[in-house]
């Protein structure tokens, strides 16, 4: 049967091309992979070679035709001894169907769920506490985890025999052994790969970052493999992993080794982003991680590894994501904050609270999925907001909240929401420039007293 | 081509041969038909097609066992076919609809399948090496005696991660077969320009990795190389490299214009080496079929390709709806 040649495709974006030349004539016998013409698109001159074998029998379109859209016939190829004059016998080119005209949602983010916010406490009252670093927190809550679940074992350099860099892995190879608390060599990208291979393959891997800064090694593997597949494959598999380490800036260790990749993480769909400010968050919600089905960010800090703080003494005590806590109640200010962010939040509240202003304080927790009810319901209370991080200001985490606010809560603003965050300059090294490169409870004084016109 | 070990062509039966002939032919008609469709314009994007190559992922899937796992980059249709997955539900997801192994939202070069374990379809050159190894881990640690093919291309052999990923596969003994399918161009760039040693297969030595080369043209060849290597793994006896040295007649992908080489070389290899025309001299000359036998495999196959098609263009673009499913699974 006669087939009619299309003018073809040649490139993600050609729509029309010129045929500059042909390369065979009309009876011309032609077998799969011959070229029969030369055809320039936007980008270069391809060569179009047969799929099928047969007999050239009209030339449609001359050579040095120009503008020829995709799609056009341009030939007609045959069997022996057909009639090939026309080609009526060929079926018609087959429309592409039309890209569904644009039902897009009005905005970019998925419809946000503006429900009250989750008022529950996060243990019941009268519960037992008991102090606790966030580093033994975090190192119970993994060690809790692994025991409830086979599949979970940690993985990264130094974790095993050396008990962890900073100690957070501290007696897990003792009671879980080799084969669950893996040493690792020094190859951020690789072992970051392999853990999300393990997760594909039904593992529930925890890979520990001996920081964050050397997770850059790994981001690839991170976003593109662990991030994006549960949705590339059409919800078959993902990867339920948790990514954990300390983050940001220690103390006096330079520019390398000092950077918040909140905002960054945070960014990315398919990823859930936990960074903690005290042990009771650490722990609970370091099991919801390891139990979510999703790979999770947790950012730790390695200032706040020794800290101290409450923790109920519950047998199995979880935090669920997306739920901000209310460190501070307060009327006149909201300010948001997380992770070590909090200590300057939670000291400029108290001094605020000296000098007659009441702030409320709010800790994300999350910053994937972020509370935003939390937060709206606080600045429709107070009508001012700030945000306090210490990550780099540009394209921020108190930039995506204080847009929120602008889009959500206008009209119950006061006064234009600030973001105070770390200076927008590498970390130095010098004891007097580091302090000013982060944030400073002075700085975040002032802007609440910029919000409130005092 | 370099030298290289090929079969005896011994002991293999007729219904053997019949099989990787058919199991090629599809590979190849399939691949037409999608450079077809991608010409009409109803495949997008990036779209790299394996002909030529076919050889190479049927010679080794003749050694697997069901619960074997495979993941390679982005030249991935051969593959998928290779290991028993829908003609249908491939061509869907080139043509980025519904019924595709993703619903549509992976395409050419992201596509998945739990019940085959086949887990993608990479776009990142290298970055399924580490997955591939982490996959084996995961068997290792279950204690079951599957193995993995990690497969990827001579321009990707370049990649550090792939070292990374040597050198924690052979410390930790893990049951993956690195499969370094050497076409021999990565895009544009000829392994004598990208390489400093051309022989990929010993790059695993300084690691402590066995390595073999295969003629990739030569299904028998590589069928058998494929049971040594994963004999070796099932063992528990850690890593294996498997150099094939293959050639693709086609572009890089649809947009390649394909002036780093010249015509003639692609034209010598498609005479003198073809894959499928090497086991079908086999099956006439060993009288294990007749013309009119294999005609009726053609037939039948390209019946089985015009169906995916249809399906494909039947198959309605995904609800909108899907946009925002799959991004996160519940807890
Ligand atoms: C990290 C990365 N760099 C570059 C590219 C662009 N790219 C896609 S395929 C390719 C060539 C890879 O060649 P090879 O590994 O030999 O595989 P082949 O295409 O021959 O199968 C390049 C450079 C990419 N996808 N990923
Ligand atoms: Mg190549």
């Amino acid at each position: 049967m006669a087939t009619e040649l299309l003018m073809p495709a040649l490139s993600p974006t050609m729509e029309e091309g010129t045929l500059a030349k042909w390369l065979v004539k009309e009876g011309d016998e032609v077998k799969s992979g011959d070229i029969l013409a030369e055809i320039e698109t936007d980008k270069a001159t391809m060569e179009f070679e047969a799929v099928d074998e047969g007999i050239v029998g009209k030339i449609l379109i001359a050579e040095g035709t120009e503008g020829v859209k995709v799609n056009t016939p341009i030939a007609v190829i045959g069997e022996e001894g057909e009639d090939m004059s026309t080609a009526s016998a060929a079926p018609a080119a087959e429309e592409a169907p039309a890209a569904a005209a644009a039902a897009v949602p009005a905005t970019a983010a998925a419809p946000v769920d503006f429900a009250p916010s989750d008022k529950s406490p996060d243990w019941p009252e009268g519960t037992e506490m008991k102090s606790m670093t966030v580093r033994e927190a975090l190192n119970e809550a993994m060690a809790e985890e692994m025991t409830r679940d086979e599949d979970v074992f940690l993985m990264g350099e130094e974790v095993g025999e050396y008990q962890g860099a900073y100690k957070i892995s501290q007696g897990l190879l003792d009671k879980f052994g080799d084969k669950r608390v893996v040493d690792t060599p020094i190859t951020e990208h690789g072992f970051a790969g392999i853990a999300t291979g393990a997760a594909f393959g039904g593992l529930r891997p925890i890979v520990e970052f001996m920081t964050f800064n050397f997770a850059m090694q790994a981001i690839d593997q991170i976003i593109n493999s662990a991030a994006k597949t549960l949705y590339m494959s059409g919800g078959q598999m993902g990867a339920p992993m948790v990514f954990r380490g300390p983050n940001g800036a220690a103390a006096r260790v330079g520019a390398q080794h000092s950077q918040c990749y909140a905002a960054w993480y945070a960014q990315i769909p398919g990823l859930k982003v936990v960074m903690p400010y005290t042990a009771a968050d650490a722990k609970g919600l370091m099991k919801t991680a390891i139990r979510d089905n999703n790979p999770v960010i947790f950012l730790e800090n390695e200032i706040l590894y020794g800290k101290s703080f409450d923790v109920p003494v519950m047998d199995d005590f979880t935090i669920p994501f997306g739920k901000a806590r209310v460190a501070v109640e307060g009327d006149d200010v909201t300010i948001v904050s997380f992770g070590i962010g909090m200590t300057y939040a939670m000291e400029a509240a108290e001094k605020l609270a000296e000098e007659g202003i009441s702030a409320e304080v709010i800790d994300l927790r999350t910053l994937r999925p972020i509370d935003y009810a939390t937060v709206l319901e606080s600045v429709q209370k107070t009508n001012r907001c700030i945000t306090v991080e210490e990550g780099f200001p540009v394209g921020s985490i108190g930039n995506h909240i204080g847009a929120t606010i602008m889009q959500e809560a206008f009209d119950y603003l006061d006064a234009p929401v600030i973001n105070c965050a770390g200076k927008d300059v590498p970390m130095p090294y010098a004891a007097n420039l580091e302090r000013h490169a982060l944030i400073t409870t002075e700085e975040v004084i002032a802007a609440v007293k910029q919000v409130t016109y005092r | 081509m370099a030298a290289k070990k090929t079969s005896k062509k011994s002991n293999v039966s007729a219904d053997e041969l019949l099989a990787y002939y058919r199991d090629m032919l599809l590979i190849r008609r399939f691949e037409e038909k999608a450079g077809q469709l991608y010409g009409m314009g109803l495949i997008g994007g990036f779209c790299h097609l394996y002909i030529g190559q076919e050889a190479v992922v049927v010679g080794l899937e003749s050694a697997t066992k069901e619960g074997d796992k495979r993941i390679t980059s982005y030249r991935d249709h051969g593959h998928m076919l290779a290991c028993g997955m829908d003609p249908n539900g491939v061509m869907a997801e080139l043509t980025g609809r519904e019924g595709g192994y993703s619903k549509g939202k992976g395409g050419s070069m992201h596509m998945f399948s739990k019940e085959k374990h086949f887990y993608g379809g990479h776009g990142i050159v290298g970055a399924q090496v580490p997955l591939g190894a982490g996959l084996a881990f995961s068997d290792k640690y279950k204690g079951n005696d599957n193995v993995t093919f990690a497969y990827f291309g001579d321009g990707a052999a370049n990649q550090g991660q792939i070292y990374e990923t040597f050198n924690m596969a052979a410390l930790w003994d893990l049951p993956v077969i690195f499969v370094i399918e050497n076409n021999q161009y990565a895009m544009g760039t000829s392994q004598a320009r990208s390489t400093s040693t051309p022989d990929l297969y010993t790059r695993g030595e300084a690691f402590g990795i066995k390595g073999e080369i295969v003629d990739g043209m030569d299904v028998l060849a590589v069928k058998e190389a494929s049971e040594k290597a994963v004999a070796h793994c099932r063992a528990g006896k850690g890593p294996y490299v498997l150099e094939v040295k293959t050639y693709r007649y086609r572009g890089h992908s649809m947009s390649d214009p394909a002036k780093y080489r010249t015509r003639d070389e692609v034209q010598k290899m498609r005479d003198e080496r073809d894959p499928i025309e090497q086991v079908r001299d086999m099956l006439l000359t060993g009288k294990h079929a007749t013309e009119d036998d294999l005609k009726a495999i053609d037939k039948e196959i390209k019946g089985v390709v015009n169906e995916s098609a249809e399906f494909a263009k039947e198959s309605p673009e995904p609800d909108l709806s899907e946009l925002w499913t799959d991004i996160y699974t519940d807890a």
